[in-house]
């Protein structure tokens, strides 16, 4: 569908280029600004981290094996406890997320104000930020879990030796009833965690980079940062 | 006329009625009351004003980046407020290039990236845009700085880059906020003249907003704004009979 003008071409609706192309800007913002993209991932990196730390802990704690050699038993209450843990250091991962990705499209506006009078559509503008917040979440996650799950296993080798890996109990269970027994081990937890961390870290880029899509150039150009 | 012949209309952008009104707060500001311009094809033309006269409100409204309280701004014809984002963002892209006071360049990219970024946006392919970005550069007297980042150019540069960049997909009207702002008397004239030549070798229409008197010198039309209403329109003719000749000074 064109509309008749009185210029050299008629206008057109703009086709959005791309995801390849979009990946492409956003690696490269990426590794130019690599410093803030570190501070922007330390959210998520902190919060995925403490909550791999506490699954493992769980795992390890509530494993037979420690409970029958060591005498160290996760009764009831440790168990709600833990839940408490993890609900809270996904709050405050989110949180986290959630301030980095607003300071992160903020600081941009005039860029983006930029790229639309240059031609691109709001939704290539949301595009970018999302490939950036899922990328950057998803390494942040990724080096958390590492992070997390890796000093609490040195710690409770050290504890219990490496033997207790072979016997480990659940991260997360949740026994209420007979028919309600929700039991999570630890490699599934982990995982869940890391994928967990990348989609909050794209869903908190969502609200802030499709406001600053949707303003009108002259006032994302205005912004003096 | 030729233009005509090829079904281009003689106007390239005609704004009626305009009025934009800011909300600071608790108070309505009217930046815009009641302007009427008609802009021909290929002139270039200057508005001029204090600020806060409604020069670069105008020229928000005329350029697309700003929706006017009232009033209408058509482009080629066609009435800007009926176009959806999509044509909207068609219409930033192959017909308006725009030049700012700061250049707003995208520091992470190089020269010649910056350059076909909008003919990447109009779907041009990459070996193509970059023959042509590369002659653009070549066109604004940066041939030979092509891989360089903005932070490694100089103001004059960066504005040169801005202007290639402004170019990219041929438009018909180049919209230039304060070109000359940032920088010093002698890179100010030197952007001007380049300006000059490529309105009168590529017939492209110029519209800038400026304090700048010696834009004066170049334009075909000076209009001159104050308090959000035209107070005068000067034909180039009249200016020169009138103020003789504005020379800048010589630095050094």
């Amino acid at each position: 569908m064109s509309k008749a003008t009185a210029g050299s071409v008629p206008i057109q609706k703009l086709k959005m280029p791309p995801w390849r192309q979009a990946a492409r800007t956003s690696m490269k913002s990426i590794s130019v600004r690599i410093g803030r993209a570190i501070i922007t991932s330390s959210g998520i990196f902190l919060g995925v981290a403490f909550l791999s730390a506490v699954l493992t802990s769980s795992a390890v704690l509530s494993s037979e094996y420690v409970a029958k050699k060591f005498s160290i038993s996760l009764g009831q209450a440790d168990q709600v406890r833990n839940i408490w843990l993890v609900v809270i250091s996904l709050l405050v991962a989110t949180v986290g997320i959630i301030n980095a990705m607003l300071m992160a499209v903020t600081e941009r506006y005039k860029e983006i104000g930029t790229m639309k009078c240059l031609g691109a559509l709001d939704g290539f503008i949301v595009r970018l930020f999302l490939l950036e917040s899922g990328l950057l979440g998803s390494l942040g996650a990724l080096a958390g879990a590492l992070l997390g799950w890796g000093l609490m296993s040195l710690y409770y080798a050290a504890r219990f030796g490496w033997g207790v890996f072979g016997h480990l109990g659940y991260a997360m269970r949740i026994h209420l009833t007979t028919h309600i027994d929700l039991k999570l081990p630890l490699s599934a937890a982990i995982a869940a965690s890391i994928i967990l961390g990348g989609a909050l870290s794209v869903l908190a880029a969502l609200y802030p980079s499709w406001r600053a899509a949707k303003m009108p150039p002259a006032a994302a150009l205005r912004v003096e940062i | 006329m030729a233009n005509r012949a090829r079904g281009l209309s003689e106007y390239v952008v005609r704004a009626k009625d305009l009025l934009k009104d800011y909300q600071l707060g608790r108070y309505s500001v009217r930046a815009l009351d009641g302007v009427e311009l008609d802009i021909r094809r290929g002139e270039y033309i200057s508005i001029m004003g204090p600020s806060g006269s409604g020069k670069s409100t105008l020229f928000n409204m005329i350029g697309g980046l700003d929706k006017p309280s009232g009033g209408t701004v058509f482009i080629n014809e066609v009435d800007m407020a009926q176009l959806d984002a999509g044509e909207l963002a068609w219409l930033r892209c192959r017909t308006i290039g725009y030049i700012f006071q700061t250049f707003n360049l995208i520091t992470v990219m190089t020269a010649l990236e910056n350059v076909t970024l909008p003919m990447i946006f109009a779907g041009v392919a990459t070996d193509e845009a970059m023959q042509k970005g590369a002659k653009l550069l070549e066109t604004v007297g940066l041939g030979d700085r092509l891989q360089h980042k903005p932070t490694e150019l100089s103001g004059g540069q960066q504005q040169r880059v801005a202007i290639a960049r402004a170019l990219a997909n041929d438009p018909d009207i180049v919209l230039a906020d304060e070109p000359t702002g940032n920088l010093d008397l002698r890179t100010g004239k030197e952007i001007i003249m380049l300006l000059r030549r490529l309105n009168q070798e590529r017939g492209v229409t110029i519209i800038s907003a400026t304090h700048d008197l010696k834009m004066i010198d170049v334009s075909d039309r000076v209009v001159w704004i104050r308090d959000g209403k035209i107070e005068r329109v000067e034909e180039r003719a009249e200016i020169e009979v009138r103020v003789g000749q504005v020379e800048g000074e010589e630095a050094g």
